[in-house]
């Protein structure tokens, strides 16, 4: 094969879609609502977004990771419900303070995360059905805790830190999205675990051949996504002031799994895009304001988000 | 004369940033067999896949029985009476022998059901004409690859065709199967069948075919009788360039008496296959392992990396017994292992080749776990210029690189953790006379310097050609050993067949 010698001027429109289709069809949308919704662009609808979209964007993080390990994990939405209720119970009823609630939830998250890697993991069950297993006895567990009873309360430091503003200015959301971010970047695309996370999900055969601890690989992402679910869980216990066991993170794990593919990483695996996926997360909540100012029925939501992600992947499409 | 029954005129095929095919006429005449020979990259698997109707042209015109056809796609171009069998079994591993035969064009009854009794009947049928016995009602993935590709061709062939595309059939085939479907591709011929035929083996062009077609780097070389040619000749269309010096083999210069053993099997047992391995391997040596499919290699090499355990018998390496448990136990011991099915066991596909070579030292290009991203594509370089690997850019992903090219990509990524024992399985399995030459010479470059390779062919010219020594294997224990002089076919065969 001859290699071109001249180089295309500029790079084809098709390579520019699959590169930032993520970031075009979340610009449409906010272009649509420019024009169509009113105030859409007003200084408060956008920190409503932003809040809204935090758990979204923290969890579909650590859904690419685990999407690029060829796996899916559904479990997310109620591993946030038994993170908000152990929060709310011990920093309430025990007298726990914020900090140490809010530890405590993270390990149990965490460890949920663990079970869900170590079935995947070690026995090589599927992921869909392991991480099906959990949503449902997590959903049950978080609710049996305080007996299916929502737990309010208010708590001025919590709300405080919740509205927090780093020097000031920047919300303290902000400056979490963006470390989170950076960071998972940073490993995905420049450690070691990103190469053998790659590597597990492009073709586990190869990767356990060249001497890739497989296992702990599945262990530590679906940990990691188990993880930042209790910590979403967390901020979301704070804005709402309340812990819901049973309608907290309900169908969450549908938004991470669409964040991540209109992002552009491919469901089997192998490969992942961080930066695309904040679009993708940030499209999935865009379309949610855009319909609750313009008072259309939930219903109608969910038809507009499938065609949207339709239309998402159908630009990414590889040739 | 009548019309070419195959004519394809100024196809043209480009792929970002490479021009595949250029400019290239092809034709085949009724009822002959013709090969289509080329070097990887030569765009051999491109003009296959833009005729059987899985990739479109750029430019061109492809004409079937004299008229104009624009394949749509594989079924489309089966249903115009082109079938093909690719190189990759490309049949569902789950299904019966039976569902795979009559797969997509399943007759079906009253209700839409289909009518299985015909089905079998019919599967049943095209087996024999391979002269095959095979229970149509198994799965297909309980046979062997060599079963699995007959059973391929009896699907290819119980189409209503009048043309067979093969992209290299034989190649996980033994020399009894093969004779057997070049005797069976013979017949067809009599019976007015075409087929293209696909390989890089030179001495099945030259035993079968009538013609040939030769591509280098994507244009056109010529078209020939194969009584025009020879060995010599047709290589050196292949490669550009005069060929006696490269495809002359050139023989290890042998192991120093006395070298030390690096590691010895003694009565090593396992699996299904592994009954009772009893041998060593001197520091520098290249063994080789001959014998049938099904007779135990690719088992003692998994067993030797870790991959799989033995149930009986002592490993030891330097002397001392050794346990692995998984590959990485072996790795640490400087073993490397390049799998017998680059697809399924060796390439990460749609990552960067660098990434594919850097893999296995990945730690030591690592700062605290940071990979540093210069020193990651200088050793990718390194490689990519040592072993002539073909790359557009160490980022390019590997999937779109040719068999040869990924081959040596994984042995580049073995190669970088400096091993002492190379395991190799079929090193040289479908990809082209160059290529070949490059690793088989590399191997021995490398023995020279010390390292000992452990080395699986079906090929036993190549191992001849290759190897200090060669053990055959029967029932999956090693039952002789020859060496020097006595390595030759005769020999492997007739230790094979239990005669001596």
């Amino acid at each position: 094969m001859r290699t071109l010698q001249k180089e295309a001027p500029g790079r084809r429109a098709p390579e520019m879609l699959r590169d930032y289709g993520a970031f075009i069809v979340l610009f449409l949308i906010l272009a649509v609502n420019a024009l169509a919704t009113p105030n859409f662009f007003r200084l408060g609808t956008a920190w409503n977004m932003l809040l809204q979209s935090f758990p979204i964007i923290i969890m579909s993080l650590g859904m690419a990771m685990v999407v690029a390990t060829g796996g899916i994990d559904i479990s997310v939405g109620s591993v946030m419900a038994i993170g908000s209720i152990i929060f709310a119970k011990l920093s309430l009823d025990a007298g726990w303070g914020i900090l140490a609630a809010s530890l405590a939830a993270l390990a149990v998250t965490f460890c949920v995360g663990l079970f869900n890697g170590l079935l995947v993991g070690k026995f090589g069950f599927q992921p869909i059905v392991v991480t099906l297993v959990t949503m449902m006895v997590g959903r049950g567990a978080a609710a049996v805790i305080n007996d299916g009873k929502i737990v309010t309360f208010y708590d001025s430091n919590l709300v405080d830190f919740g509205l927090y503003q780093v020097f000031g200015v920047v919300p303290i959301h902000i400056v979490l999205i963006a470390v989170a971010v950076i960071a998972v970047y940073l490993l995905v695309k420049e450690t070691v675990f990103g190469v053998y996370l790659q590597a597990v999900g492009d073709n586990l055969r190869a990767a356990r051949l060249v001497g890739v601890n497989a296992f702990l690989v599945i262990l530590v992402v679906y940990a990691v996504n188990a993880f930042l679910a209790g910590f979403a869980a967390i901020f979301e216990t704070a804005r709402l002031a309340s812990a819901d066991a049973i309608n907290l993170g309900r169908l969450v794990e549908m938004d991470c799994v669409a964040a991540v593919a209109v992002g552009g990483t491919p469901m089997r695996g192998g490969q992942v895009r961080i930066v695309s996926t904040l679009a993708g997360a940030l499209t999935m909540q865009a379309i949610t304001t855009m319909v609750n100012m313009n008072n259309i029925p939930y219903a109608y939501s969910l038809v507009i988000k499938s065609v949207i992600i339709v239309v998402a992947l159908s630009v990414q499409k590889e040739k | 004369m009548t019309d070419p029954i195959v004519a394809m005129r100024g196809i043209r095929k480009e792929f970002p940033g490479v021009v595949a095919l250029d400019d290239v006429d092809f034709h085949i005449e009724r009822g002959e067999i013709h090969a289509l020979m080329g070097e990887n990259g030569a765009g051999k698997s491109t003009l296959i896949k833009i005729l059987t109707g899985m990739y479109r042209a750029d430019a061109g015109e492809i004409r079937l029985d004299g008229g104009i056809v624009e394949p749509r796609s594989v079924f489309h171009m089966q249903s115009l009476g082109l079938s093909t069998i690719y190189q990759e079994i490309n049949l569902v591993p789950n299904m019966s022998v039976c569902q795979n035969i009559a797969l997509a064009r399943e007759k079906t009854g009253p209700l839409r059901k289909i009518d299985w009794r015909e089905a079998r009947d019919r599967a049943g049928r095209a087996l024999a004409r391979l002269g095959l016995d095979i229970d149509v009602d198994k799965p297909l993935n309980r046979f062997s690859t060599a079963e699995q590709q007959m059973v391929a061709i009896a699907r290819a062939l119980s189409f209503d065709c009048k043309a067979v595309v093969m992209d290299e059939p034989t190649s996980s085939l033994n020399e009894g199967e093969i004779a057997a479907l070049f005797a069976l591709i013979r017949s067809l011929r009599e019976g007015g069948m075409t087929f293209l035929f696909v390989s890089h083996k030179l001495r099945e062009v030259f035993e079968l075919c009538d013609s040939v077609t030769v591509l280098r780097d994507g244009g056109l070389v010529g078209r020939r009788p194969v009584g025009e040619l020879d060995q010599y000749s047709l290589v050196s269309m292949m490669i550009g360039r005069d060929a006696s010096e490269v495809v002359r083999a050139r023989r290890s210069a042998g192991v120093a008496t006395g070298a030390r053993k690096i590691c010895s099997l003694e009565g090593v047992r396992g699996g299904m296959r592994v009954r009772g391995l009893t041998f060593d391997i001197a520091e520098g040596e290249i063994l080789g392992l001959a014998g049938l499919l099904g007779s135990g290699r690719t088992e003692t090499l998994r067993m030797l990396f870790g991959a799989d355990r033995p149930d009986a018998g002592v490993i030891r390496v330097d002397g001392v017994e050794a346990h692995f448990a998984m590959p990485r136990d072996a790795i640490r011991r400087h073993f490397a292992f390049c799998p017998e099915d680059r697809k399924v066991e060796g390439i990460m596909p749609s990552m960067s080749v660098a990434d594919n070579i850097a893999v296995t030292s990945i730690r030591e290009l690592s700062w605290k776990g940071i990979v540093s991203l210069p020193r990651k594509l200088a050793l990718a370089r390194e490689y990519i210029g040592k072993l002539n690997i073909k790359a557009s850019s160490p980022l390019q992903p590997i999937r779109n690189m040719s068999g040869g090219n990924q081959q040596k990509a994984i042995l580049a990524r073995w190669l970088a953790t400096r091993p002492r024992l190379l395991l190799l399985d079929e090193p040289t399995r479908g990809i082209d006379v160059g290529a070949k030459a490059e690793i088989l010479d590399l191997v021995r470059r490398l023995a020279a310097d010390g390292m000992s390779v452990l080395m699986v062919s079906s090929e036993w010219e190549e191992l001849i050609q290759t190897c200090d020594r060669i053990l055959v294997y029967r029932d999956g224990t090693n039952v002789a050993s020859l060496e020097g002089d006595a390595m030759t076919e005769d020999a492997v065969i007739a230790a094979i067949a239990g005669g001596h």
